[in-house]
């Protein structure tokens, strides 16, 4: 009887004793190298894994922090977090707080149900990319929004939605963290991220590179680089006929009088964009 | 003919309304313009060598090959070049056009206008294949890749297949099949200067057997010259599809994302085979085709009209009495692949095998339901592939499975959309998909 008892604990203390030698073997020759700072700054990100930093996600993010040097780090920032959290991440490292321009979305179209109507009939998948690649678009405009609202789905933080008076998807300054995917899906590369200054925008909402009288016969709002623009301000570039207002540009100083003087209001000047949470 | 060859995965048996399979191939006659794209074909586009106010002959040079990827574009008609000018292609997109306005016909001094056949292959290779390079071959079953491009085989490569392909499997084009029932020894003529080019003797003409006249009339030719077969395919679609045919006649498959070449294959269009016939026997550039104007038979007569390049669309609707008020799409190719075409005014190019007219009512797409998971697509589906499976990542936005599921290999043939029974659009998320994976390189 006791034989047994005693064979019994052998038994099943030999299994335990050889299973831990080799659980810690295992654990030895397969451990991963934690680096301390990486997980505490991974703590602080907003785990929105959005890719807006351009890393696959948080993680990663965390992971080119923790690696990099003081002047490394500087170029690395968390467009979602933004100031509050980069203060942190700073802090861990003990690495100044980078700086950064406060910047939202805007779209680059103003070619609204009413300013460019709808020609063709499209049935196919009700999807921008698809669109793109079948056809020109309803209104016939090669560079124009489709309004399909790819980058609506996209948007992990609901700041785009379709305005359905004008059937343009819009953004809300207040939501956009500048991540970047509206940008990233869209076909036509019309949605960009641009600075807020003083919680002012200024930019030319048309992306057609057509001839003036073509891009107008589809759309009253179309760029028709009557070069209006570029003798108001000089830093103004007017190419493949279609003005682009650079990001040095102030609002604050030609703002009116670009919106004013443009023929065809496709330059669009936003004087109270709102933001409660800043870069600066 | 007991032996009828075909592919192993998926297909389908569709109602193949081949209305004018049997009717004569009719001139279409000259427009009062014509519009000449200088891109009708994959690559750079070509560099337009005239200007406004030069006057042309037929077969004239107006823009030449730019890169190795390109082809030359030749005038269609002869008259002024009036404009350089953008116009609106199928798709709605603008495209640079010559314009040229017409006169009577007049032809380069070159071009041969005989209707003789001429039979004696020339012995050198080069001259051969200087010639399809001259005439702005490309492949005119619907992707226009340049010819002279498929007909040099690259090193440590060989092939041991020339496929013809006559097999027309979408529905209501025939203009593959009344080039057969018509010029059946021009085209075996092509295939055996193709022959020549490649350095084989194994051309093999494949043709659906839902076109017996055309299969007994080449093969009446065939007899005549050596290394030149026939192989009789089962009348299924995606029939026609370059892999589809390699694998149905050779047993062969090609590569995920390689070319024919690596099975050891060349597929040439009939149409391409008659052109290189042309090119090199009679010193005829590319500047008409073949084009079937069919559809809906209250809409219009159906009919194969030998076209001018850069024709517009409308004006050959007109020579098939087209009722154009009642249409509800125009289709650029046939009603699987072909795309839906924006403006009437749209030029034929070398590409377009037909025009496709459908009334309103049968146009309009039915209204997309849930997918029931009955693994139909994946059942139909030539490539092997789970559409569905496709479709529901990319409706999440889900792309990284993507190119696991092998996407990349969609042939767009469309079989899945046209037996979902839930509606759903499956070939536009594989389009959808394919543009994803693209990005993601």
């Amino acid at each position: 009887m006791t034989d047994t008892f005693w064979l019994n604990i052998l038994i099943v203390g030999g299994i335990a004793l050889c299973a831990a030698i080799m659980l810690y073997i295992t654990a030895k020759k397969f451990s991963i190298q934690t680096d301390a700072k990486e997980s505490q700054i991974d703590e602080v990100l907003p785990q929105a894994n959005c890719g807006g930093c351009g890393f696959i996600g948080c993680k990663d993010f965390a992971k080119a922090c923790a690696q990099s040097t003081a002047k490394s780090f500087s170029a690395l920032y968390c467009p979602v977090g933004a100031a509050e959290v980069m203060q942190k991440v700073a802090d861990i490292l003990g690495y100044s707080t980078p700086k950064r321009k406060d910047t939202c979305a805007v779209l680059r179209c103003n070619g609204t149900c009413q300013a460019a109507p709808k020609k063709i009939e499209y049935d196919g998948l009700k999807n921008c990319r698809v669109a793109n690649l079948t056809m020109i678009g309803e209104a016939e405009c090669p560079d124009g929004c489709l309004r399909f609202g790819d980058c609506v789905k996209v948007c992990q933080f609901g700041a785009l939605s379709i305005n359905p008076q004008t059937g343009l998807p819009t953004v809300d300054a207040n939501k956009c963290t500048s991540c970047g995917a509206c940008a990233n899906i869209c076909p036509r590369h019309l949605l960009e991220i641009r600075p807020i200054d003083h919680n002012q925008q200024i930019f030319v909402a048309c992306n057609n590179k057509q001839k003036g009288a073509l891009a107008r016969k589809n759309c009253q709002n179309a760029c028709i680089a009557c070069k209006k623009c570029a003798s108001i301000c000089a830093a103004i570039k007017v190419e493949q006929n279609l003005a682009y207002i650079p990001t040095t540009v102030s609002p604050q100083e030609f703002g009116t009088k670009l919106q004013e003087n443009c023929p065809t209001g496709a330059i669009i000047y936003k004087s109270q964009v709102k933001r409660e949470k800043t870069n600066v | 003919m007991c032996n009828k060859k075909t592919f192993p995965l998926g297909g389908l048996h569709l109602n193949k309304q081949k209305i004018s399979a049997l009717s004569p191939i009719q001139d279409a006659g000259i427009p009062p313009l014509v519009y000449i794209p200088v891109k009708q074909h994959i690559g750079t586009p070509a560099q337009i060598i005239v200007a406004p106010g030069d006057k042309v002959k037929i077969g004239t040079l107006l823009a030449k090959a730019n890169g190795a990827l390109s082809a030359n574009i030749h005038a269609s008609v002869a008259g002024e070049v009036k404009k350089i000018e953008e116009i609106q292609g199928e798709k709605g997109y603008f495209e640079q056009v010559i314009t040229i306005q017409t006169s009577a016909d007049e032809y380069e001094a070159e071009i041969d206008t005989s209707p003789d056949i001429n039979s004696n292959i020339p012995q050198d290779v080069e001259e051969i294949r200087q010639k399809i390079t001259a005439a702005g071959l490309v492949g005119m079953g619907g992707a226009g890749f340049p010819t002279p491009i498929k007909t040099t085989i690259p090193e440590n490569k060989s092939v041991q297949y020339l496929i013809i392909n006559g097999i027309e499997c979408e529905p209501y084009l025939t203009a593959d099949g009344a080039l057969m029932l018509e010029k059946p020894e021009q085209i075996v003529i092509g295939a055996k200067l193709l022959n020549k080019v490649l350095g084989i003797q194994n051309a093999i003409i494949a043709i659906d057997e839902n076109k017996p006249q055309a299969i007994a009339k080449i093969t009446q030719v065939t007899k005549r010259y050596v290394g030149v077969n026939v192989a009789v395919c089962k009348s299924k679609y995606p029939q026609g599809g370059e892999k589809q045919l390699i694998t149905a006649i050779t047993g062969r498959e090609v590569p995920a994302g390689k070319l024919p070449i690596d099975a050891g294959c060349v597929v040439q269009n009939v149409a391409t085979t008659y052109a290189v016939y042309e090119a090199v026997m009679k010193n005829k550039p590319l500047y008409e085709r073949i084009v079937t104007v069919s559809g809906d038979p209250s809409l219009t007569t159906a009919g194969n009209y030998l076209t001018r390049i850069g024709t517009p669309a409308e004006y050959l609707l007109d020579k098939a009495h087209t009722n154009k008020s009642q249409i509800g799409k125009l289709l650029f190719g046939g009603p699987m692949m072909g795309v839906s075409a924006v403006s009437l005014q749209a030029p034929i190019t070398k590409k377009t095998g037909g025009l496709v007219v459908i009334d309103t009512a049968s146009s309009l797409r039915q209204d997309e339901t849930c997918c029931i998971r009955c693994g139909k697509c994946a059942e139909v589906c030539p490539m092997g592939l789970m559409p569905f499976a496709i479709a529901s990542n990319l409706r999440r936005n889900n792309t990284a499975p993507l190119k696991a599921l092998h996407v990349a290999d969609c042939i767009e043939c469309g079989a899945c959309s046209y037996i979902c029974p839930a509606k759903v659009p499956l070939v536009d998320y594989c389009k959808l998909g394919k543009y994803e994976v693209n990005k993601q390189k």
